[in-house]
C-alpha cells in the first residue's frame, strides 16, 4: 500500500516532468527539490505561522509556482536557443543551490508533522488496514492527474498547449501568447511538484534530502515510460511504486534498485519506453 | 611547475586535485567532443576505487596492479552501461547514467566486501617495483603525476585522432556523421568506454592516495562535481577540466570548514553562473579574449 503512496508522486512528479520537457524542451532536475521545499513550507507554515494543512495544500503550491515563475523569467528563458543540456545543468544548479540551503537551515534529521486529524485512523478493509491518510493522498493525487489530463488533452487551453508543444512558431503566428504560455506550463508543472511535496509531508519523513533521492527514481521512471504521453507517465509512475511496494515486502533488498533495473531491461527491450516515441 | 609543485604545496593536496583532473579530463571526452552529458561517471570513479582498495588490502596485490585491477573494473562496468545508454538519444543519456549510477551506489552501499556505510579502511600503499616505497608522500606524488600524465596524453591522441574527429562530427550533426556511414553508435560506445577506463584509473589511484574507499566516491554529488570541474574550467578545451578541478578542489578544501554544507549552496550557484554567464568556461573564455585581442589589432 505504502507503494502505491509512493507511486502517486512518482505519477504527479513524472507528470510534471513530461509537460515542462514537452514545452521548454529541458529536464528540470530541480523537480525534486521544489518538492522536497513543498514539503519543507508546509512545516514551516503549521510551526512558524500556524496555517493548517488545508490552507497549505491550496497556498504552498502557489507559492512554489510563483518561484517557478521568477526562475523561469530570470534564468531559462535565456536558454531556450541553446543545447537543451544547459537546460539540465542550470536546473541542477538549482536544486543544488536549495537543498544545500535547506539542508544549512533545518538539518538532514527528519521534521516531524503530524496527519490532520481528519485523517487520523484507518479504514479496516477485512483482510488489511488501510490508513485513512494514505487513501487521501492516493484519491487526491489521483484527481489531480485525471485532471491535469483532462486539461491538457480535452480543453481549448490544452489544445493550444498541444500545438504549441508541436510548433511554437506556428501557434505565435495565430496569435497566441506562446512565451506566456511556456511561464504558465512551468509554473503549473512545478506546482505539481509542491502539491505533490504537501501531500507527502504528514506521510513522509520531511528532511532536505527527500527531493534529490526522488527525483533521480523518477528519472528512471521517466526513461521507462518515455515522455511522450501524459497517461503512460501516470500509469508507469504508479506502476512503478506499486512494483517497489511489492519488492520491499518479498526481496527487501532490492527495494532501492528495482526500480533501476526495469530501467535497464526496458532499455534492453524497448528502448524507446514503453509509451515513448523516438524523436 | 609539476616537479616543484609539491614542495610548495601540500603533496596530498595536489594528488587529490590531480586525481580529479584527470577525472574531469576523462570525463570532458564524452561531454566537450562527443557532445554526451553522463551524469553517472562517479560510478565508474567508486567501482575502481572499490576494486583497487579490494584488491589490495583484501588479496594482497601490489599498487600497480590494484590501480590495474580498478581500472579493468572500470572498463568492465564501462561496456555495460555503454551498451544500455547508446539505445537512447538526447537528453536520455543524462537521466539514465544517472539512474545507473545511483543503481551502483545501492550495490556498493548493501554489499559485504565493500564495508558497507564505513568502507574499505587501511589500504597499504606498498611499494612500486620493490624500491620506491609509496608511503613517502612525495615519491607518491610523482607517481601520481606520471599516471595523470599517461592519462592526459591517451585523451589528447584520442581527441586528435582520426577517431576524435569523427567523435566532433557525432557532436556537430549526429545524423550527417551517420549517413556519411559512420557507425556511430560504435563510436559513442568506444568514447564512452574509454572515458570510463580512464575515470577508473583516477578512481584507483584516488583509493591508494587516500588509503580508503567510502561511498562518497560513488555518490551522484561526486558525479555532480566533475560536470562542474569541466563546465568552470571549459568544456571541449584541452586544459579546462585540469583548471576546473583544481579550482573547484581548492574551493572545497578551503570552504569546507568555515562555511559548512553552504559548499553545496556554492557549487550550486557556481554552475547557475557558469552556464548563464559563461558558458565557455575559464579556459575557453580567454582564449576567446585573446582571440578578441589578437583580432582586433590593426594591420
Amino acid at each position: 500500500m505504502l507503494g502505491l503512496v509512493n507511486g502517486c508522486f512518482y505519477a504527479m512528479l513524472s507528470l510534471g516532468l513530461a509537460i515542462i520537457f514537452g514545452m521548454l524542451n529541458i529536464i528540470n532536475f530541480a523537480h525534486g527539490a521544489l518538492y522536497m521545499m513543498g514539503a519543507v513550507f508546509t512545516w514551516v507554515a503549521l510551526t512558524q505561522f500556524g496555517i493548517n494543512y488545508w490552507w497549505s495544500l491550496l497556498l504552498v503550491p502557489l507559492v512554489i509556482a510563483i518561484l517557478g515563475v521568477m526562475v523561469e523569467r530570470s534564468m531559462l528563458r535565456r536558454l531556450y536557443k541553446l543545447d537543451n543540456l544547459y537546460g539540465l545543468l542550470l536546473t541542477f544548479g538549482i536544486a543544488l543551490v536549495t537543498e544545500g540551503f535547506f539542508r544549512h537551515r533545518y538539518g538532514v534529521s527528519g521534521l516531524p508533522y503530524s496527519i490532520p486529524d481528519a485523517f487520523a485512523g484507518a479504514f479496516n478493509l477485512g483482510f488489511m488496514f488501510l490508513p485513512k491518510y494514505r487513501a487521501w493522498v492516493i484519491g487526491a493525487s489521483l484527481l489531480t492527474c485525471f485532471a491535469t489530463w483532462f486539461v491538457i488533452e480535452r480543453t481549448q487551453m490544452g489544445a493550444y498547449l498541444r500545438a504549441a508543444t508541436e510548433n511554437p512558431k506556428l501557434v505565435q503566428a495565430f496569435g497566441i501568447n506562446v512565451p506566456v504560455m511556456i511561464t504558465l506550463t512551468y509554473a503549473i508543472g512545478v506546482g505539481l511538484a509542491g502539491l505533490a511535496g504537501v501531500l507527502a509531508a504528514p506521510a513522509t519523513q520531511i528532511s532536505p534530502l527527500m527531493g534529490t533521492n526522488l527525483i533521480i527514481v523518477v528519472f528512471a521512471v521517466v526513461v521507462i515510460g518515455g515522455m511522450g504521453s501524459i497517461l503512460g507517465s501516470i500509469v508507469t509512475g504508479l506502476g512503478l511504486g506499486l512494483i517497489e511496494g511489492l519488492t520491499k515486502v518479498f526481496y527487501s533488498q532490492a527495494a532501492n534498485t528495482v526500480v533501476f533495473l526495469i530501467m535497464a531491461l526496458v532499455l534492453l527491450v524497448r528502448p524507446a519506453g514503453l509509451f515513448g516515441k523516438e524523436r | 611547475m609539476g616537479l616543484v609543485a609539491p614542495f610548495v604545496v601540500y603533496p596530498i593536496f595536489l594528488m587529490h586535485a590531480l586525481c580529479f583532473a584527470l577525472f574531469a579530463c576523462a570525463f570532458n571526452l564524452l561531454l566537450g567532443y562527443t557532445g554526451l552529458l553522463s551524469f553517472g561517471h562517479a560510478a565508474f570513479f567508486g567501482a575502481a576505487a572499490y576494486a583497487a582498495g579490494y584488491a589490495v588490502k583484501m588479496m594482497g596485490l601490489g599498487p600497480a596492479s590494484g590501480i590495474f585491477v580498478g581500472t579493468m573494473a572500470a572498463v568492465v562496468l564501462g561496456s555495460v552501461f555503454g551498451m544500455l545508454v547508446i539505445r537512447r538519444q538526447g537528453i536520455y543519456f543524462a537521466m539514465i547514467t544517472l539512474a545507473l549510477a545511483q543503481l551502483v551506489y545501492f550495490f556498493f552501499l548493501q554489499s559485504s566486501f565493500t564495508g558497507g556505510e564505513d568502507g574499505i579502511q587501511g589500504i597499504p600503499r606498498g611499494h612500486l617495483l620493490w624500491f620506491i616505497n609509496l608511503e613517502d608522500d612525495r615519491k607518491l606524488y610523482y607517481v601520481v603525476l606520471a599516471i595523470f600524465l599517461f592519462g592526459f596524453v591517451v585523451i589528447h591522441r584520442t581527441i586528435h585522432s582520426p577517431f576524435g574527429q569523427v567523435l566532433k562530427a557525432i557532436r556537430e550533426n549526429e545524423p550527417r556523421a551517420l549517413s556519411l556511414g559512420y557507425d556511430v553508435n560504435k563510436y559513442k560506445l568506444q568514447a564512452f568506454v574509454i572515458s570510463a577506463a580512464l575515470a577508473g584509473l583516477a578512481g584507483a589511484t584516488y583509493a591508494i592516495v587516500f588509503t580508503f574507499v567510502t561511498l562518497t566516491s560513488a555518490d551522484w554529488h561526486t558525479s555532480g562535481d566533475v560536470v562542474l570541474m569541466t563546465l568552470l574550467g571549459g568544456m571541449g578545451t584541452v586544459f579546462g577540466p585540469i583548471v576546473g578541478a583544481f579550482a573547484v578542489v581548492t574551493l572545497q578544501s578551503q570552504l569546507s570548514d568555515k562555511v559548512g554544507s553552504l559548499v553545496t549552496v556554492i557549487m550550486g550557484a557556481m554552475f547557475i553562473l557558469c552556464v548563464l554567464l559563461f558558458r565557455n568556461g575559464i579556459v575557453g573564455e580567454t582564449v576567446g579574449l585573446y582571440h578578441r585581442i589578437v583580432g582586433r589589432r590593426p594591420d
